[in-house]
């Protein structure tokens, strides 16, 4: 058996660490004060280049949604690993007894829970602006973003880990990350799309399985794949 | 070779050995510590940065209580070494085993180092106690408010256990890294430059804590430009340059000659520069 599978253990440390890179983003606000900003511009400059008349807004909305998604959650992947290696605090956390999986499901759990946060600021704007019926059916809109922001906090954290060893991280991360978003991005965008008008979420159950599906083989490859990134 | 306390031969050819420690009759004093089973033993480490040898062929075995002291010019490959001592680096080739298991192991034996580097390794936006308080968790440590209270009262910085770290002086975040790195009570604790930024207080309260880790069959390894503070709770020492041990010597704690030993730094260095 190895350390990975030791439940209790890994669960325990995932949580301590990603406990940790919570408590740093809440003390300093600066990614999620740059994410906010960046959502709700974003929200505004699509809303004011819109024409009504050309485009119906439940047909423009669920892209609004998931371009914002997109560049809002790559603002904290960053983060992430820049914290650990300004003062090379990540030396004393590989040197502990932490699985390396666990700090990689540590950080996803941060990177989720930063996502999630932004996210819960970018929909009301979005309905908002583009005055979407709220009803019950936001739920379902709820449920399929955070299905996707499982897959893009995985896939994100994986590239931040190896960007943030370069010294052109910043640059890298969003060209090494939206091409395995893409994935993601187009069933999530056309589930919520299809709840968006109105339609029964049995509708878009393939756009569901296939984002379901992908979300399972991104998080396990990346599992697999960080302890291979830590090495210099 | 060269004599006394068993120095090892120079030379850039191939690395040195440390020493094994005088026998009873050479005269040489013996460390309060008498040496039992190897703790840490690594053997013909090599590793590789962009086809160049960063570390070439190195072997080392230090017992439970010694202390090594490693110098060298900077880019000689004293912090790669250390890396691959503590199991943070995986060799080319050869292997480091800590209590006779390969690093860099299970678990269990990754508990058993501390990293002490000129890096604060904090984060900056937590309190001394949240960081200290995180890696001794992070190291499984049962009690560990107690814990940190205890390494922090030791590294004398308990006064400003709330204060975030990023409002400390350099000195103080190093004392708190230091509390950091022993918090857990490691058997093999590996110094990079652990005085670097240390005022007085903090250098002796650092002394100290090496000093009573030693005693207590912790096994040390320092890398300085000090050779003083080095020479000082060194029971075996080394210049490295170039990848390779170059010169190595064992003796009692504080029982080397730090001018005799400038001079032979010195002399090393010039060699390997001409």
């Amino acid at each position: 058996m190895t350390e990975a599978h030791r439940a209790p253990a890994f669960l325990a440390d995932a949580w301590r660490i990603a406990r940790k890179d919570l408590l740093i983003e809440f003390r300093t606000r600066s990614a999620f004060l740059a994410a906010a900003v960046f959502s709700v511009l974003a929200v505004v400059i699509f809303r004011f280049t819109w024409d009504p008349t050309a485009i119906p807004a439940v047909d423009l909305a669920p892209g609004v949604l998931w371009v914002i998604f997109t560049f809002s959650g790559l603002l904290g992947l960053n983060r992430s690993f820049g914290l650990e290696l300004a003062e090379r605090a990540y030396d004393g956390l590989l040197a502990s007894q932490v699985s390396r999986e666990a700090i990689f499901a540590g950080k996803v759990l941060a990177n989720l829970v930063f996502v999630a946060a932004v996210q819960l600021l970018a929909l009301p704007a979005v309905a908002l602006f583009f005055d979407l019926p709220v009803g019950p059916a936001w739920w379902a809109v709820v449920a399929i973003v955070l299905l996707a922001s499982l897959g893009l906090s995985a896939v994100g954290t994986l590239f931040a880990a190896i960007a943030s060893n370069t010294r052109l991280a910043e640059l890298l991360l969003p060209m090494m990350t939206l091409p395995f978003f893409v994935p993601l991005v187009i069933p999530a965008a056309q589930a919520s799309a299809i709840v968006m008008r109105g339609q029964p979420l049995e509708d878009g159950l393939a756009w569901l399985k296939v984002l379901l599906a992908f979300d399972l083989v991104f998080v396990s490859a990346c599992i697999v794949v960080f302890p291979f990134t830590i090495e210099e | 070779m060269q004599t006394p306390h068993g120095t090892g031969a120079t030379g850039v050819a191939s690395s040195v050995p440390i020493p094994p420690y005088p026998s009873a009759t050479s005269g040489a004093p013996r460390p309060a510590t008498a040496p039992r089973d190897p703790a840490l033993e690594a053997q013909e480490l090599v590793r590789v940065f962009g086809g160049r040898r960063a570390v070439n062929g190195i072997s080392v075995t230090l017992a439970q209580g010694d202390c090594l002291a490693l110098f060298g010019p900077n880019g000689a490959g004293k912090t790669t070494l250390l890396r691959l001592l503590g199991g943070l680096l995986t060799p080319n080739s050869g292997r480091t085993q800590l209590q006779g298991v390969t690093l860099p192991g299970p678990a269990a034996t990754r508990r058993l180092v501390g990293l002490i580097s000129h890096h604060a390794m904090l984060y900056p936006a937590l309190t001394v106690r949240e960081n200290v308080r995180f890696a001794a968790e992070c190291q499984g440590v049962l009690d560990a408010d107690g814990a940190t209270t205890r390494a922090l009262t030791r590294l004398r910085v308990i006064e400003r256990a709330d204060m975030p770290v990023r409002a400390l002086s350099r000195g103080l975040q190093q004392r708190v890294s230091i509390a950091r790195a022993l918090v857990h009570g490691p058997r093999l604790v590996l110094l990079d430059e652990p005085y670097t930024g240390l005022d007085d207080v903090g250098a002796r309260a650092l002394t100290d804590a090496l000093r009573d880790l030693r005693e207590q069959g912790a096994v040390l390894v320092l890398t300085t430009h000090h050779l003083h503070e080095g020479l000082a709770l060194a029971t075996a020492s080394a210049i490295m340059i170039g990848g390779r041990l170059v010169h190595t010597e064992r003796a009692g704690a504080g029982d080397l000659d730090v001018r005799g030993y400038q001079e032979r730094y010195r002399r090393l260095v010039q060699e390997s520069h001409g």
